[in-house]
Parts: C-alpha cells; structure tokens; sequence
C-alpha cells in the first residue's frame, strides 16, 4: 500500500514561503542548545558548513568523515562555479530567473518550494565565502567575476580558475576546523558510518567503525545529519572520487528512509574518454569549458584523419546545428545524449570511437583579437594574435588544460581535445521533506545525498551552490522545528539496547566478508555491478534492458555473498574490508535503480528511456502519470513499495523543454 | 588481465602497522600499459596479490585527479614521482620505462606517523589549520560580497597560495621535514586579503607555535618542497611568513 507523503510545504506565496517560515519555525534557546548533540556524517560542503554552523549557533556537534582529513571531501574536485542571482552583470537575472532556469534544467521533476528557496540564499552563500576569504576570480576593478553555464542565458557562474569547488570547501573546512580548535566540534576523521540506530522511531545515533583500529564505535545524536554525498560510483567509472560510496545513505534507507527518484543520474556529457580495462576512474573537464570550446564531429563516418587536417566545411559543429539558441550551452543531458547519438551513427572520433571533439582553436583566435585591440596592436600577426589568446585561455582554463595534457598525453593548446560522457551526479538520493528531514524522525539528508532540488537533470555550477545551501542557511534554521520539541531529551546512554543490537549487526556482516573466503575480490564485483549499469541503466534505458539487468544484478549479488574474497582482519587498517561493505551496499542500490527506471514510463532529463522520445529523439515527459517522486521504501531483501509525492506547479507553466 | 607491455620491478615498503618495523618488498609487474596511471599500476598489482591470497598495498587515494591531496607515494626519492608540478595520481606510466625499478615509500616525517604501509597519518596538518588557519566569521554576519573590492593582482596572489592541497609533499621532501611551505601558503593567503586583516597577527603566531607542538623540523631555505609542491606553491610564501611571524612576535600581545 502506498503511503501519503506529507513534503511540510509552508503555506503562502512562492516568493513568501521561506521567509515567513523562517521567522516562524520554533528555536531553541541557548542554554538548552548546549545540551543538544548533533551528529554530521560527511564533511564535503553541505556537511562542513553544517558542522560549523551549528556549532556556531551552541549545539554539541559530531562530525564524521571516511578520509584522513574533513578537508579531502569530493567536493573539493567540483571545477567549474557556483550559481548566484545576485544580477552583478545587469543581464536581467533575478532569483524568479534561477528559480525558474533550475525548474526547466530540471525537466519540471524539482519540487517549486525547494528550489525557490535555494534560489533565494544563493547570494548569501556568495557573501559567506567572499567574507571567508574565499578568493573567487576577480575583473580588473576587483569586483566579483562572473562567466555563463549550460542551460542559461545569464551569467551567474562565480567561479576560482577551475578549483571552484576546492576553494568553496576549504572556506567551510576554516569554518569546521575553527570550531573544532574551539572544542564545539569533535571530529572524527577515518571514520565510517556502519548504521543508523533508530530508537522508538527516531534517529538517535551511529555506528561508526574506526579505519585505522577498526574498532566498532557508538555515538549518540538528538539528531542525525547525513551530508553524504551521491552514488555515481555504483557505474564503478564515474567521475566521483574513489572512496565515495552510498553506504551511509543505503543504511538509512534500511532503517526506514525513503530513496528518491534513485534513477535520476547525470551524465556530464565533457569528460575524458576510457582508455583501456585498467581505468579506475573517469576525469571531468569542466562544462565551463563549453563556453569557449566548440564540439563537433567529422561530417564524414569513421573519418581517419587528424583533426587539424579537418577542413572547417568538413566538420559538423552537431549542438549548434541541433540547438541555435543555447548552443555549445545545451544542458547537460541533452549535451551528452547527443554526443553518444553521434557516437552510435558512426561518427566518433579517436581510437575508441567513442569521442567527440571539444576544439579551443577558434576561442582562441577570438581572444587573441581581443587582446590586440585592448593592447593597441594594429595589424597583428597570425602568431601574434595565437600566443595571446593562448594566455587567456591558459589564465581562465590552465589547470584543466594542463590535466588534460598528463591524462591523455596530448597538448590541448594544439590539438582539439577528444571527450566523452561519464557518470558524473546524482539527482536521486534520500527523500526529505521541506526541512531536510528523512522519512525517519530526526534523521536528515543535505547536499547531493538527498534527492532535493536538481529534479531529473541538475545544471551546472548548482551542485556547490545547493550543498551550501542545505548546510549553511536551511538546516540551521529547519532543525530547530524538530529540536525543540527534543530538549526534554537527555543523551541516550550508548549501553542502550538498540545501539548494542546495532554494533552486532554491524559486527556480523564484517564478519561474514571475512569468512565467506571465496575467490573474487571486492573490486571485480564492482567492475561488473558497473557494466551492467553503464549498458542497461546508463544514458538510453529500455524495458528490455532494465529487465535484464535485474535479475543480472540479483544473480551478481548472490554470487558476492558466496565468492566475495576478503583479505586481512576486522581489527586492522583495511581498506578491502572497507570496499566488500560499500560494494554490497552498490549492488542492492543498483538494483532499485532498475527497478525505478523500469516504473518510470516516460523519459525526462537524465532519465532517457527510448521508448520515449520525440520524433527527433528528444525527451518525451508523461506529466499525466508521472510528475511525482518516487519515494521508496525498504521492506526487506530485494523488496520496495512504493510512494509518490505528486509534485504541483503553481508557479511555473509546465512545457515541453525546448532549447532550440 | 595484461594490457600493455611494460614490466617493472616495484620496490615498495611494506609496514603491518605503527608498532612494528617495516622492510622494502619486491613486486615484479608485467603487462603494463603507458596509459595507465602510477595508481592504476597498483591497482593492477593489488588484485594479483589477492589473487594470491596475500595482503595489498595499502596506499591512500581519493579523488585520483590531482586535487584532493589525499594522494602520497615517495617514488624514487621524489615525493609524487619524477614529474613537477604533478601529484601522484596523475602520474602516468609513460613517465617510465620498460624494465624500469621502482621504489616507492610512505611520506616520511616524525610529525607524519606511519599506519600502515604507504599510508600515513596527516592530522597535524589539521590541527595547524584548527589553530588559526581561518577567518572568524559566523555564518550570516557576510556583507554584499562586492561591497568589498580587492586589487585583481592581490586576489590572484592569494588564489595561487589557496591552491595548496595539503598534501604534505613539502614536508616529505624537505631534510629537516619543516611544514613552512604548508603553513606559508594559508597565512599568505588571508594576509594578502582584506578580510584576513584582524587576525593577521595572531595567526601567524599560533599557527607556528602548532606547527611547532606538532614536531615539524625547522626551515633551512633549502626549497626542496616548492620543487616537489604539486600545486607549484611559492617559496616567496615562506618569505612573506617570516615576515609576517616576525613583525607580529614584535607588535603582539599574543605571544
């Protein structure tokens, strides 16, 4: 049977919502805060702002994060910016306009309420950082910086070189270091989050193992904040780091929180291509680099010759043929199915065939000119007018250009680079309501972990902005409404039953890898849990497919239970034991993805299932039967039920996404 | 599994854990492929020795583009390898050659314990940070981010010492295992801004006196770390943190 979902959307106007209820939502007063402990697990940006912040407001907070410092969170590899309607480029943008691009880039799966309100805070988070000393890209006049993303016709992108991300996390790490020098926060590095302990239906605390003893701690929380980040890693290649995982999130999800929309994944149409069976990992260049690099095909299937050797006729810019309005500046989803179509019909290039071309040549000649002209140079050379615009584009994308250059071992000032597709974000994740909250009391889910804002394809530059969001201006104020109804709580002693029959369960299934002593390591399971994925559950999906790959990924799990090879001890440094858990955990996350890509009969955003489409292969939405989030819950092995919150648009006139 | 046809002999220093002593361990690895990264070698490495029944590697790696910092082999004498201005990770095998030895270390600093292996436990550098490698703004007490114009070339200056990843290769490479270029680069950072001007003194100082409590070596400007700094992090860092040490020892009432 499935379940009324209440979303707690404030009543009021869209524009109204926040605020009042901002103004209105219970607080705590300080003397109580001082006896309230929150726990954080993760420390990328949603976590680390959200540690530091609500150690700053006087609550006791925990922190937890797998690597050896909160500082190494995988945002810290986000390149390109951060959105903020703070209009500083007199384009017309305004909070309605973001609020409205992020619906519509979203593919109308977004819940209005949310994104308004990211919209709305997305200058404070701006303001915050430049006060943290965050040293974003600066004009001449020292003013703040700006350059455009997929999906918009404004330039709203703040952005540091291409370590936007790096530099964003390590002004919320300051924050968080700061308030653990002060002694508000415990942190709790090389720690990993092995249950949610549920007691009389709240969320009361963790199990976490320590990484380096491996010793099974219990932590007790009033509440608990799961800052965890996405699952892209369940596709084995994706461009998340190596250790991000779904753990945390699917342990919740088995204590009773729903899963949202877990088919909805990005794919980020510029990365470098597979270079072989050993690859690891797949590496991102930033979608800032579709503002200056043109992306085409040779004209001409299965063309054998150098792409400089390439007449300018001969080449078939495809995105600016298909979409003259946006261009190069497609949304990602679009940007990335049309190269795989391209791909598919013949036309890739590079060894592979399977890559497209993202070329600088004419970028740089444009801001070769423009240097000329601002220097005063009449008549200037070819060469001239090359080695200028080459120092732009090194100013502005040097770093990128350079990884590019080590990866592939090819110069990208010379030769156009080849790039292709790959698993990048999650738009699915735990399902929470208006305040972050989980589908369990007190239990939270901020950032890429929770499936809030992004709908069925997130933008550019709104990953950072949405986890800054959650942790420094939403959960602050939003946990107050459950907390004060909690201060009569006092610390649940971890002698409780229910963290005693937590650690045990925990204990168990380490157990259970260490003496299953079969013949496959953890990472080959991996390997092929990401294979089916990537081929039935990737950029195209069918019926077919989904059908297959479920019962593929049941097999391939009964198979890990049997064979799974686990070296080393449970007392000890051991990151194989480490990856048997999260790739466990991969495989039954896996399967519901199917499973919710199956139910959804209708293609939106990152969600493509070829059996709708448009004539011209777009994206076919059925707003009919599915403008709802699929909210499902646990109920035992391989079984879900299923939940839906129908998603209203009041503010917004629902359309066919067009960026012709 | 072979993919290439590189064969290597791999020296790599193996340590159960921080009580026991360690010894160098030598791997012969076939079939690699120039394409591959130092860590997919590795990789490559640990699932035969699985295969094997025997223990991997245990190394530290994360994000595996250069940027996380969590990264820290010690390749031939050179923290991340042969290459500047390059982390770990991003170091490919086309940067050696068929036959090749290789031997490869944990980061080696008294400040930087051994856990296992070649990984090592860096939270003192935490714990500089924790001391005042920050600026004390709550959340929600920020101006207009523009109200507040900084020079474009002093922005860029304090981007370039942001751009520390904290590794730690400044500390490997250096003789003395100093932690300067790391402490350096975060007090030049907000030095060089306006916000970071009310602290300025005070931090310097309390940064130092950690770095110091953390059993760091001291600086002899040799400049070995700015060579092996991935992100090419400057030595005019360290210059401009005596400079700020000093006038703050004189004009503080901190220290």
């Amino acid at each position: 049977m499935s379940k009324k979902i209440d979303a707690k959307i404030p009543e009021g106007s869209i524009s109204e919502k926040w605020t009042k209820y901002r103004s209105t939502v219970p607080l705590v007063n300080p003397a109580n805060k001082r006896s309230i402990e929150i726990i954080v697990v993760g420390t990328g940006l949603a976590g680390a702002a959200a540690a530091a912040t609500l150690a700053e407001m006087g609550y006791k907070v925990k922190a937890f994060c797998f690597q050896d410092s909160p500082r190494r969170a995988h945002s810290i590899a986000a390149q390109g910016g951060i959105n903020a309607a703070k209009n500083y480029q007199n384009d017309g943008d305004s909070v309605y306009r973001l609020f409205y691009d992020t619906i519509k880039g979203g593919d109308y799966r977004a819940r209005e309420a949310n994104v308004h309100r990211l919209a709305e805070v997305s200058g404070n988070i701006i303001d915050q950082c430049v006060a943290q000393g965050v040293p974003f890209a600066r004009e001449y006049g020292g003013l703040l910086s700006n350059r455009s993303f997929g999906g918009t016709q404004v330039q709203r992108t703040f952005y540091a070189a291409g370590q936007t991300g790096q530099q964003l996390l390590l002004g919320a790490y300051s924050g968080l270091e700061r308030q653990i020098g002060i002694g508000t926060v415990t942190m709790y590095s090389r720690h990993e989050m092995l249950e949610v302990v549920v007691i009389d239906g709240k969320a009361r605390g963790i199990i976490a193992r320590n990484l380096i003893t491996g010793e099974l701690e219990r932590h007790f929380g009033h509440a608990v904040l799961l800052c965890t980040g996405g699952y892209g890693n369940v596709f084995y290649l994706s461009t998340n780091a190596m250790g991000s995982n779904v753990t945390a999130a699917w342990k919740a999800h088995k204590q009773g929180a729903y899963f949202g929309n877990p088919c909805f994944t990005q794919i980020h149409p510029t990365c470098i291509p597979v270079s072989g069976d050993h690859q690891s990992k797949l590496t991102l260049m930033s979608e800032s680099l579709r503002n200056d690099g043109r992306i085409w095909v040779p004209k001409q299937k299965d063309d054998k010759r150098a792409a400089n050797d390439i007449p300018e006729e001969e080449r078939d810019y495809y995105l600016e043929r298909r979409y003259p309005a946006f261009g190069n500046l497609v949304p990602r989803d679009i940007a990335s199915r049309a190269a795989k179509e391209r791909c598919d019909a013949g036309y890739g290039v590079g060894t592979s065939k399977m890559a497209v071309y993202l070329d600088y040549a004419s970028a740089i000649e444009r801001y070769g000119k423009i240097e000329a002209n601002k220097k005063g140079i009449h008549n200037p050379s070819r060469e001239e007018i090359i080695v200028m615009g080459k120092a732009v584009v090194k100013e502005k994308y040097g770093n990128l250009f350079d990884m590019y250059k080590q990866i592939t071992g090819e110069d990208p000032y010379e030769v156009p680079m080849r790039i292709y597709p790959a698993v990048h974000y999650t738009m699915g994740g735990l399902w929470v309501d208006y305040n972050l909250m989980t589908s369990v009391p007190g239990l939270y889910a901020l950032g890429e972990a929770n499936f809030s804002d992004h709908g069925a394809n997130r933008l550019g530059a709104s990953a950072l902005m949405q986890g800054l969001a959650d942790g420094y201006f939403v959960i602050p104020y939003t946990i107050g409404s459950y907390l004060s109804g909690e201060i009569r709580t006092k610390a649940i002693p971890t002698d409780h039953p229910a963290f005693v029959e937590a650690e045990n369960s925990v204990k168990e299934r380490i157990n259970k890898f260490l003496t299953i002593k079969g013949k496959q390591s953890p990472e080959s399971f991996h390997k092929r849990l990401g294979k089916i994925m990537w081929d039935k559950c990737g950029m195209a999906r069918n019926e077919k497919g989904l059908k297959e790959a479920i019962e593929e990924i049941r097999a391939l799990k009964k198979e890990f239970w049997s064979d799974v090879r686990v070296m080393g001890d449970a007392d000890e440094f051991n990151p194989e034991l480490d990856k048997a858990g999260r790739v466990a955990d991969f495989i039954e996350l896996g399967e519901l993805m199917c499973i919710d890509a199956l139910n959804r009969n209708e293609s939106c955003g990152g969600h493509f299932r070829e059996e709708y489409q448009t004539e011209e292969g777009e994206a076919m939405r059925d707003d009919e039967n599915y403008m709802y989030v699929a909210a499902w819950e646990y109920e035992g092995d391989s079984k879900w039920s299923l939940n839906k919150e129908p998603l209203v648009y009041e503010n917004i006139k629902i359309a066919q996404r067009s960026y012709k | 599994m072979s993919e290439g046809n590189m064969n290597l002999t791999l020296k790599v220093w193996r340590q159960k854990n921080a009580k026991v002593n360690g010894s160098l361990e030598t791997y012969q690895v076939n079939g690699i492929s120039e394409d591959m990264s130092f860590l997919e070698m590795f990789d490559v490495l640990n699932e035969r020795l699985v295969s094997d029944g025997k223990e991997p590697i245990a190394f530290d790696h994360d994000c595996r583009e250069g940027i996380c910092g969590m990264c820290s082999m010690y390749i031939n004498g050179r923290p991340h390898g042969p290459l500047e201005a390059v982390t770990t990770c991003q170091l490919h095998m086309r940067s050696f050659k068929d036959g090749d030895t290789i031997v490869v270390e944990p980061w080696r600093a008294t400040a930087f314990p051994v856990i296992k292996d070649l990984v090592v436990d860096r939270s003192a550098f935490d714990r500089i940070i924790a001391s005042g490698g920050y600026i004390s703004v709550n959340t929600g007490n920020a101006q207009d981010g523009n109200a507040l114009p900084i020079p474009k070339e002093e922005a860029d200056k304090a981007f370039a010492a942001a751009a520390c990843i904290g590794c730690g290769a400044c500390v490997a490479a250096c003789k003395n295992a100093s932690a300067m270029l790391f402490v350096s680069a975060k007090v030049s950072q907000l030095a060089l801004l306006p916000q970071g001007q009310p602290e300025r003194e005070e931090r310097a100082i309390k940064m130092v006196a950690q770095m110091d409590a953390e059993g760091f070596g001291n600086c002899t400007n040799t400049g070995a770390c700015a060579i092996e700094c991935p992100k090419e992090i400057s030595l005019e860092n360290i210059a401009r943190l005596n400079r700020e040490y000093l006038g703050s020892s004189i004009a503080s009432t901190v220290g």
